[in-house]
């Protein structure tokens, strides 16, 4: 009876390190697997067995991405892995970055930031990845920025905090538009509006707390009086005791920021418990999903934007114009649903480390880092990126667009 | 705070405070029969919820809901008659943490068939624009149609379990297992039974809820934190208690939200908890005496 018990035990302790070992080799999404339909004649690409290396053949690049794809933040970090890895490939088709093959290892989070914290542990001391794209919300974001500066890891953050860049890490960067211009550009409509007395609803996680805090220290500049600043939980299902309080002060609109379902949550409560102030949202409202859930209640809802989401409406010398219809249609071809700011981040971020690495004509992590510094000119989907030793982010007040939403479609906000 | 003020928060939080009350009722239903907290009880809810949401693209919103709801109710029968039965002779906390597990599978099984996307139901009647006014309130009618679904569910239940033949075999079998089945009761098909209530009416809350709460695949373990925290505070087994226990949070809740920081309100049911399990385990509305008298 022993001895079978024992034989029963080995042979599952042998099954698990079997499966435990195949496990491992197949982590690492591989989009080297499609062959280049035209690759120029001297960026022949190479067979794929590792050992065989033909002087022709560049030592592939490793980037690793951690996305929300899952969880409240779903709604950022699906697109942005959709467009890394669709972007990606389109690189790796045309033969690489500077002839260097890429190898995207993507991650996720759940938009949770301890499960980021161990994810970019990985990514730095195992795989020893060049950089990381993402994460893609605030809160991740700053739980790993001290990682990666120390690891001495570019930081590609998909993520709006102003927080993230200032104070200044020199590996830390991000390509969303910051929290401050789009918190200034709400205001500068509430001036013209005349409006003076606003409530703010955010959402107690790293977005919301930036973005309540931003709101709050620059209202003075606008005479903007914030009567009333309310936080909940990010998994919140119902704001109607929330904005009651705010109806109960006499607010003349409502400010509401964060990334969560709970955007189109606030619309609908609103108007429900009658209240009916116009509804500013922050730039996390990017998506039509989020339009789509609040139904009618949607329509009105003033926020900044980049200008991906109206791209068709932009004139044809606009230099962003190319750059952000190629995105939307190959996204929309590609996955069948509308295109959103997020993934344009993404896009962003390995546009960048692109452009870097071409730059300095080498894929040292150093040398790629001092030279996105000196990236001018980047066209990119959030805006026309420039950087600088003092500037990790590249844009201003200038890549938002003032976007309202018309009839369930999102549509440029005219006085 | 005036009249219409008060009206507002007092109808916000008896809302929230009847989806908590259902999903007590289902916990109970399954503790009276058989002893164990089932803990997947909050994904009943959303499996519901997101079935009737696939459902409605092809038949009408009133079949799509009745047969999510049949179908999660056998779905929770055999879920019982699969991993619950064969493990009858286990202990009762084994059971409990099957069930937990059972959660997990049930929430992960959904993100695969569904994806992580949010998605509601429409609004029975009106949009996510209309709202009517009760005594200077303002809500939405979505609103009164869970109010109206969780008391017809509520008396429904109490009817069944008094009247009908089933329903006190049922009671029976709570009570006592062994004598039930010496009365011929065949305890085991009462069990399945239990657990395929406790999954129907919680399917229909969850259908109830959707257009309100919105629907994503993970809602269902925080709701059943608080549908545990009602049955508790009202004395598990006892449903009438669980109603009463779960307006009274939704209301502790409300009133949280309108004096205090709204940061506070998922504090409640966890402080609330806590008080409960130190000074009176067994609940608000069953005597002492009676409470421990139960053996589980």
């Amino acid at each position: 009876m022993r001895t079978r018990y024992v034989k029963i035990l080995g042979i599952c302790v042998i099954g698990l390190a079997l499966i435990g070992s195949g496990c491992k080799k197949s982590t690492p999404t591989p989009p080297t697997k499609t062959p280049p339909a035209k690759a120029p004649a001297e960026k022949a690409p190479a067979p794929k067995p590792a050992a065989e290396k033909p002087q022709a053949q560049a030592a592939p690049i490793k980037i690793g991405a951690i996305f929300a794809i899952t969880g409240p933040a779903a709604f950022l970090g699906a697109p942005e892995q959709k467009t890394a890895e669709m972007f990606v490939e389109q690189i790796n088709q045309q033969g690489g970055m500077s002839g260097h093959k890429v190898t995207l290892l993507v991650k996720d989070s759940a938009g949770k930031a301890e499960t980021a914290i161990s994810l970019a542990k990985q990514l730095i001391d195992e795989e020893k990845v060049l950089a990381i794209i993402g994460p893609s919300t605030s809160g991740e974001s700053m739980a790993i920025k001290n990682i990666c500066q120390e690891g001495k890891t570019i930081l590609l953050s998909c993520a709006a905090a102003e927080t993230i860049v200032d104070p200044l890490a020199s590996y830390v960067f991000k390509t969303p538009q910051k929290d401050s211009d789009a918190a200034r550009r709400i205001f500068e409509v509430l001036k013209e509006k005349g409006i003076t007395k606003v409530g703010v609803t955010s959402s107690s996680d790293g977005f919301g707390n930036a973005g309540a805090a931003q709101l709050a220290k620059l209202a003075p500049e606008y005479g903007v009086t914030i009567a009333i600043a309310e936080t909940y939980a990010t998994t919140e299902t119902d704001l109607t005791g929330v904005l009651t309080k705010l109806k109960a002060q006499g607010v003349q609109a409502v400010i509401n920021w964060t990334i969560t379902p709970a955007q189109s949550l606030v619309a609908k409560n609103m108007k429900q418990i009658d209240l009916n102030v116009p509804l500013f949202q922050s730039h996390g409202f990017g998506n039509i999903k989020y339009v789509q859930a609040g139904g009618e209640a949607a329509n009105g809802t003033i926020f900044p934007c980049g200008h991906l989401l109206v791209a068709e409406t932009l004139p044809s010398n606009d230099p962003q114009k190319q750059v952000l219809m190629k995105y939307k249609q190959d996204y929309e071809t590609r996955f069948k649903e509308d295109a959103s700011t997020f993934g344009g981040h993404a896009y962003d971020a390995i546009l960048i480390l692109g452009e870097a690495v071409k730059k300095a004509g080498s894929v040292e992590t150093d040398k790629v880092r001092a030279a996105i510094e000196t990236l001018q000119g980047v066209v990119g989907t959030g805006g026309v990126f420039r950087f600088s030793e003092k500037d990790h982010n590249g844009l201003g007040k200038d890549a938002f667009e003032m976007l309202t939403v018309v009839d369930g479609k999102f549509a440029v906000y005219t006085k | 705070m005036n009249v219409p003020l008060i009206v507002q928060y007092g109808l916000s939080g008896i809302t929230v405070g009847s989806i908590y009350a259902i999903v007590a009722v289902g916990f109970n239903i399954i503790y009276g029969t058989t002893g164990i907290i089932n803990f997947a009880q909050g994904e009943f809810l959303i499996v519901g919820a997101m079935m009737a949401i696939s459902l409605y693209g092809v038949v009408p919103l009133w079949l799509a809901i009745a047969l999510a709801v049949i179908v999660t109710a056998i779905l929770g029968g055999l879920l019982e008659m699969v991993f619950i039965r064969p493990a009858r002779d286990a202990s009762v906390l084994r059971l409990i943490v099957i069930t937990i597990g059972l959660s997990i599978l049930i929430r992960e099984a959904m993100l695969h068939i569904w994806d992580e996307q949010v998605r509601s139901l429409p609004y029975f009647t009106g949009t996510s624009i209309s709202t009517i006014t009760i005594l200077g309130a303002h809500i939405s009618p979505q609103v009164l149609w869970v109010l109206g679904v969780s008391a017809v569910t509520v008396a429904g239940l109490t009817v069944f379990f008094r009247f009908t033949l089933l329903g006190r075999a049922m009671r029976a079998c709570a009570d006592d297992r062994m004598a039930a089945c010496l009365c011929g009761i065949n305890d085991r098909w009462m069990v399945t039974l239990s657990f395929m209530l406790s999954a129907g009416i919680g399917a229909l809350a969850g259908c109830v809820i959707s257009p309100v709460t919105q629907t994503q695949y993970d809602m269902g373990a925080p709701l059943a934190i608080k549908g545990f925290t009602v049955a508790i505070l009202g004395g598990l087994g006892n449903s009438t208690a669980a109603v009463v226990a779960g307006l009274l949070l939704g209301l502790l809740e409300a009133f949280v939200v309108s004096q205090f920081a709204a940061a506070y309100k998922e504090a409640v049911a966890i402080v609330v908890l806590l008080l409960v399990l130190v000074f009176r385990p067994t609940g608000l509305f069953v005597r002492r005496e009676i409470g421990e008298l139960r053996t589980a």
